[in-house]
C-alpha cells in the first residue's frame, strides 16, 4: 500500500498553486498552455473521483446487452461490432440508455462545463 | 530573417514598398504558417498576410486543395464581391519563400467567445447567420470554368473516408458506430447539384466586425461537391461555444441562415442540411481522436492535443442528442 497524501491531494495541491501563483504572473500563449495544462490536472481529478465507480456499472450493463463476459475494453469492441453489422440499433431495448449513461458519465469527468451535458444532466 | 526575403518580395509587385516591418507568425505546423505583416510604404504602412508552406515542402496532403488553389479561390470571391481578401502576389520560385501567397491584411476577431459575448458584436450577432447565408451561396454560385482543379466528393464517398479514418485509430466507440450506421442509412444519394464547396465554413475561418462578416478565411478543405455541405458544417453543436439553442455558430438560427441563402437565389434543403450536421459532428469526434493518435505518435506532444482527446465525447453527447433524444 502507497503512502499518503493521495493522488487526488497531490494534483490538487499542484494545480490550485499553478492557478492562484502561477497564472497571474503568466501572460500571452503560456498564459493559454498554463490554463490547459490546470484543466488537465482537474479532469485528472475528476476521473480519479468517478471512473471507478462508473466503468463498473458500464461493464455490468454491456455484459447484459450483449450476454457475454469480457474486459471493459473488449465488451465496447464487442458492442461496437454489433452495432456496425446492425444486430443491435436504437429499437433494442437497453442500447439507447446504455449509450446515454456512458456518454454522460465520461462528459462529468472530460466536460462538465459543456452546454450539452448541462441541458441534459438530470433527464 | 524573414523580413528580408518579404522586403525583396514585396518591392517586386508593390510599387513604392520600401521594405517590410513587425513580422510575426500568427499560426504555424509543421507543413503551413500564417504571418502578419506590414508593407513599409511612403503613404502609410499597410497591412498584409503571408500564407505559405515553407521553403522544402512539397505538395499539399491528402484532402488539402494546395495553396495556388487557395489564392484562386480567394481572389475570385474577392472579385465576385464576396467578402474575401484582395490577393497581393502569389509567390515564385525567385522569391525564397516556399509556396504560398500575400493577401490583404482585413481587421476584426476570429474568436468565437468574443464575438459570442464581446458588446462590440452585439448589432453584429443578430444579422450574421442571413449575412453568412448569402456568403455562402454566392460562394456556392462561383463561375465553375474560372475555379482550379479541386477533387470531388458525395456524401457516400464521405462516409467512406471517415469510417476508414475512424478504423485506422482502432478504439472502438460505440457511439461513432451509431452515427455511422445512421449516415450509411440517410445517405441523401448524389446531390443534383454540384458547386463549389468551402469545406470549413465556421468560425475561426470568418473575420467578423461591429457590422457583420468582413472576410471568409482558409480554402484548405475547398472541393466540389454538395453544397448543402457548407450549410450543415456551420451548424454543428461544437461551433456554438456554449450558446447550444442557436444552431448557427452560436449567433443565429437555421432560418434566418436558410433566408440569406435564398435571397442570393438559391435553394436550401433542410433534410440535407441535417444529414451534414450529422456527419460533420462525427467528422469533428474523428478528428478529436485523430489529434490525440497524433498527440501519441509524437512529434507533437503538446497538453493541448491531447486534451483534445478528451472532446471527442462531447460530439458523442452531441451526436446523442440528434439521433437518440430524450424526452
Amino acid at each position: 500500500m502507497q503512502d499518503e497524501p493521495t493522488l487526488t491531494e497531490l494534483i490538487k495541491a499542484v494545480a490550485d498553486f499553478l492557478r492562484s501563483e502561477i497564472t497571474p504572473a503568466i501572460k500571452g500563449h503560456n498564459a493559454f498552455k498554463l490554463r490547459v495544462g490546470i484543466n488537465a490536472l482537474d479532469l485528472v481529478t475528476r476521473q480519479l473521483a468517478l471512473a471507478e465507480e462508473s466503468d463498473t456499472a458500464e461493464a455490468a450493463r454491456l455484459k447484459q446487452l450483449l450476454g457475454v463476459d469480457g474486459s471493459l475494453a473488449e465488451l465496447n469492441r464487442a458492442l461496437s461490432e454489433k452495432i456496425a453489422r446492425g444486430e443491435v440499433d436504437l429499437k433494442t431495448p437497453g442500447l439507447s440508455e446504455h449509450l446515454w449513461q456512458t456518454t454522460m458519465d465520461k462528459l462529468a469527468v472530460d466536460q462538465p462545463n459543456y452546454a450539452s451535458y448541462k441541458r441534459e444532466f438530470g433527464k | 530573417m524573414i523580413e528580408t526575403e518579404l522586403g525583396r518580395c514585396v518591392a517586386s509587385f508593390y510599387p513604392g514598398a520600401t521594405g517590410v516591418t513587425g513580422a510575426a507568425k500568427l499560426s504555424g505546423g509543421a507543413s503551413q504558417e500564417t504571418w502578419s505583416f506590414d508593407i513599409v510604404h511612403a503613404s502609410g504602412n499597410v497591412g498584409a498576410i503571408l500564407r505559405r508552406a515553407p521553403p522544402g515542402y512539397g505538395a499539399a496532403p491528402g484532402r488539402a486543395a494546395g495553396l495556388d488553389a487557395e489564392a484562386t479561390l480567394m481572389q475570385l470571391a474577392h472579385d465576385a464581391g464576396l467578402p474575401s481578401p484582395k490577393v497581393m502576389h502569389v509567390l515564385t520560385p525567385d522569391d525564397g519563400l516556399g509556396r504560398g501567397f500575400i493577401m490583404a491584411r482585413v481587421e476584426g476577431e476570429t474568436i468565437a467567445r468574443k464575438i459570442l459575448r464581446d458588446d462590440e458584436f452585439a448589432n453584429a450577432r443578430p444579422i450574421l447567420a442571413r449575412q453568412l447565408g448569402r456568403v455562402i451561396a454566392g460562394i456556392h454560385g462561383l463561375p465553375r470554368a474560372k475555379l482550379p482543379q479541386l477533387r470531388s466528393m458525395t456524401a457516400t464517398r464521405e462516409i467512406e473516408d471517415l469510417e476508414r479514418e475512424y478504423r485506422s485509430f482502432n478504439w472502438p466507440r460505440p457511439v461513432f458506430e451509431l452515427a455511422l450506421r445512421w449516415l450509411r442509412d440517410h445517405d441523401p444519394g448524389p446531390s443534383s447539384e454540384v458547386t463549389l464547396v468551402h469545406g470549413d465554413f465556421r468560425h475561426g475561418n470568418l473575420i467578423i466586425g461591429a457590422d457583420g462578416v468582413r472576410a471568409v478565411l482558409d480554402w484548405e478543405l475547398a472541393h466540389f461537391g454538395d453544397p448543402m455541405e457548407d450549410l450543415g458544417w456551420i451548424c454543428v453543436n461544437s461551433w456554438r461555444f456554449g450558446e447550444i439553442d442557436k444552431p448557427v455558430g452560436g449567433f443565429g438560427s437555421r432560418e434566418d441562415l436558410f433566408a440569406g441563402y435564398e435571397e442570393a437565389g438559391r435553394r436550401a434543403d433542410p433534410a440535407r442540411v441535417m444529414f451534414w450536421e450529422v456527419m460533420g459532428t462525427l467528422r469533428w469526434g474523428v478528428m478529436c481522436c485523430g489529434m490525440m493518435q497524433r498527440f501519441r505518435a509524437g512529434p507533437d506532444h503538446s497538453m493541448e492535443r491531447a486534451m483534445i482527446g478528451r472532446r471527442a465525447s462531447e460530439t458523442e453527447i452531441d451526436l446523442l442528442r440528434l439521433l437518440a433524444p430524450r424526452a
